[in-house]
């Protein structure tokens, strides 16, 4: 066999695999009992999801009065907390997709799990501007149904339309992208369980799959052109998110930057989700031969180039508002650093800017501790930008008589861990039932980048990848 | 009367290699069976392209048209409304505003259409029964299935064993 690697390269799986142990590494928690520490983690998302949940009928059955807007800031968390979740829902389908079509073999072992957490992510990001509707009943209202106002119909030359298109069909979509990549998954949980019901369940689930040559074909057809279509989708999500605010005339948000440097914003965060997630996972799934250090600096890297992209365009920002001799532009973003909220920008530029720099150093970036924290600052990081941007530049009008600041009612809060609770139950559920990695996708790297099958090849020997085999 | 022969191999070159063995020996392989798919085998046993991207292709226009039409019908036919001042009495001087649904409504048509096309040819609905031979060829095992006449089974089943199967298993067709 040719040799296409250079000796340095290091395996992306690790041990001395086959492709039986892979089926059986993944399958393990699937076919197991949950730890202690699992149940541990999913009470605790459990009552902060119970608290969401409860502040949701609340909401509802009261109004969103019940929130702390007021006249001068009608956005503030809400939007803030919108934003946020759909930023965190951007790696996955760009893990899935983006790398896909550059070949990136190191995806396979987190793509999975990402794309999991995209999907939770969308739904709790769709739930806010449900919640701000106030009548949610009426939501269907948003799409362009005949009607006997009539018809009058929905805005199309609106962001906030353009935005119900383009949450709706990224959802969708990468929901539909995620599942053809776990039906042959579910395949091999179905064709190795014992007990009848889970036999059943996973029967249903996996669709009937049978792995024939020409399923496979089409498989990898449609993850390619899926991944074609998914790749400019999560471009334009975010892009039209940022809409929302470009296209209004409120200083500090008509900015043409905001597409591009909201999009690199949503990859930075969702990155940090995603270490922040893999790094817990690869511990309590006892996943460490496949999620590896490299990953996570691969991770790393793009959180230090998006990171930067995001400091170069809040200097740009700050820039062309003077630049600009617009006065309120000006004063809009003086008054974001210097003004009552300085504190907010300060925790942005702090988070956001400074702390990804910190990984130009090797040392740094393939510490998994060191990672974990920083991934978790940068998503702090993440909320507060959401948060300095929407609340900041609303809360001086233009005229001094209504100048505001918004304060957080309990619900507010409420709704914000609620959903930080609900997503962690989904994602914990998840983990337990379904495959969290693309097991059967991780087989066809096995002999190009497993530990022991790269030994043989720089050996000149035969690879093996079945158990016992003397081939 | 004509013999199913399913050649079991725990190794997807050792499968490949047989595979054109067998196919230069004048044998046609129905059909493989693999946890992944392995790459090469489709030129090897005459699986064609598959047609799902020209499919997927169509879906896109059906879905750029509709937008478009229904864009069209809503804001400048049945319902004009003077947004902003934007231009609200012809499609092409309003299209800017138009691209990003236009857009969005031809991947959603695109994506949801190919996969249904996807389910529906591959015969994978909820429910479905399995049908792959061996349970094992969703985990480590690859299964090569060959339809051949009663007279010729000993012949071909000699000839499997030599290109590396682990595993012959035959059933009457």
């Amino acid at each position: 066999m040719h040799r296409v690697e250079a000796d340095i390269r290091e395996p992306l799986i690790l041990g001395n695999k086959t492709y039986h142990q892979i089926t059986e590494d993944v399958c393990a928690p699937v076919e197991g009992k949950a730890g202690k520490m699992w149940y541990m983690v999913f009470s605790l998302a459990a009552l902060l999801a119970l608290w969401g949940v409860g502040c949701i009928f609340y909401t509802v059955g009261v109004g969103i009065g019940v929130w702390g807007l007021n006249k001068t800031v009608d956005w503030a968390w809400d939007i803030t907390n919108f934003v946020w979740w759909v930023g965190i829902g951007h790696a996955g389908t760009l893990i899935s997709a983006v790398l896909l079509l550059f070949r990136q073999r190191w995806r396979m072992a987190i793509n999975r799990s990402a794309e999991a957490m995209t999907i939770f992510a969308v739904i709790m990001a769709a739930l806010f501007p449900l919640l701000h509707m106030g009548r949610i009943w009426l939501a269907y209202w948003v799409l362009p149904l005949p009607n006997q106002f009539g018809s009058l119909w929905v805005n199309f030359n609106s962001p906030l339309l353009w935005d119900v298109f383009a949450i709706s069909t990224y959802f969708s979509v990468s929901l539909v992208f995620w599942y053809i990549g776990l039906i042959p998954d579910f395949a091999t949980i179905r064709d190795r369980a014992v007990k009848p019901a889970a036999k059943k369940a996973y029967s249903i689930l996996a669709f009937g799959w049978t792995g024939s040559a020409k399923h496979w074909n089409r498989f990898e057809e449609v993850s390619l052109v899926l991944a074609g279509l998914a790749t400019p989708l999560v471009f334009s999500v975010h892009s039209i998110v940022s809409m929302d605010f470009a296209t209004s005339v409120i200083p500090g948000w008509h900015t043409t930057i905001f597409p591009p440097y909201f999009v690199a914003g949503a990859v930075f965060s969702g990155f940090a989700m995603v270490c922040t997630l893999m790094l817990v996972m690869r511990k309590v799934l006892h996943l460490e031969d496949y999620i590896l250090v490299k990953h996570v600096e691969y991770m790393n890297i793009i959180i230090m180039l998006t990171g930067s992209m995001v400091g170069v365009a809040y200097l740009s920002e700050l820039f062309i508002s003077w630049y600009s001799g617009v006065e309120y532009e000006g004063y809009a973003f003086m008054n974001r650093a210097t003004g009552w909220y300085w504190w907010s920008y300060a925790a942005m530029m702090t988070c956001n800017v400074v702390s990804p720099q910190l990984m130009w150093v090797k040392k740094w970036r393939r510490n998994l501790t060191f990672t974990f924290i920083l991934s978790i600052v940068v998503n702090i990081g993440m909320w507060f930008e959401r948060f300095v941007i929407i609340v900041t530049s609303i809360h001086r009008d233009y005229v001094p008589s209504s100048w505001n600041l918004f304060h957080p009612t309990f619900v507010d809060m409420g709704l914000f861990l609620g959903t930080i609770g609900i997503f962690f139950v989904l994602y914990l559920l998840y983990a337990r039932v379904f495959p969290v990695l693309a097991l059967n996708e991780v087989k066809t790297i096995l002999r190009t980048t497993g530990e022991s099958q790269l030994k043989q090849l720089r050996a000149g020997e035969h690879v093996t990848v079945a158990e016992g085999s003397k081939h | 009367m004509s013999t199913v022969i399913y050649a079991m191999y725990d190794d997807d070159h050792v499968l490949l290699e047989g595979a054109k063995k067998v196919v230069a020996k004048g044998l046609q392989v129905k059909d493989v069976f693999s946890p992944f798919p392995v790459h090469g085998i489709d030129d090897v046993i005459g699986v064609r392209k598959t047609r799902l991207a020209i499919c997927a292709f169509l879906y896109g226009l059906t879905g750029l048209s509709l937008a478009l039409i229904g864009m069209n019908y809503f804001m400048i036919v049945d319902w004009p409304m003077n947004i902003g001042g934007k231009p609200n009495f012809d499609l092409m001087q309003n299209l800017p505003a138009f691209i990003p649904v236009a857009f969005e409504f031809t991947v959603f048509c695109t994506a949801h259409g190919m996969a249904i096309t996807y389910f529906l040819r591959n015969k994978t609905l909820p429910g479905m029964k399995a049908k792959n031979p061996d349970p094992r060829t969703t985990d480590d095992k690859f299964v090569m299935e060959i339809h051949v006449d009663e007279s010729k089974e000993a012949e071909t089943i000699a000839l499997l064993r030599e290109t590396g199967a682990i595993e012959i298993n035959k059933k009457a067709a």
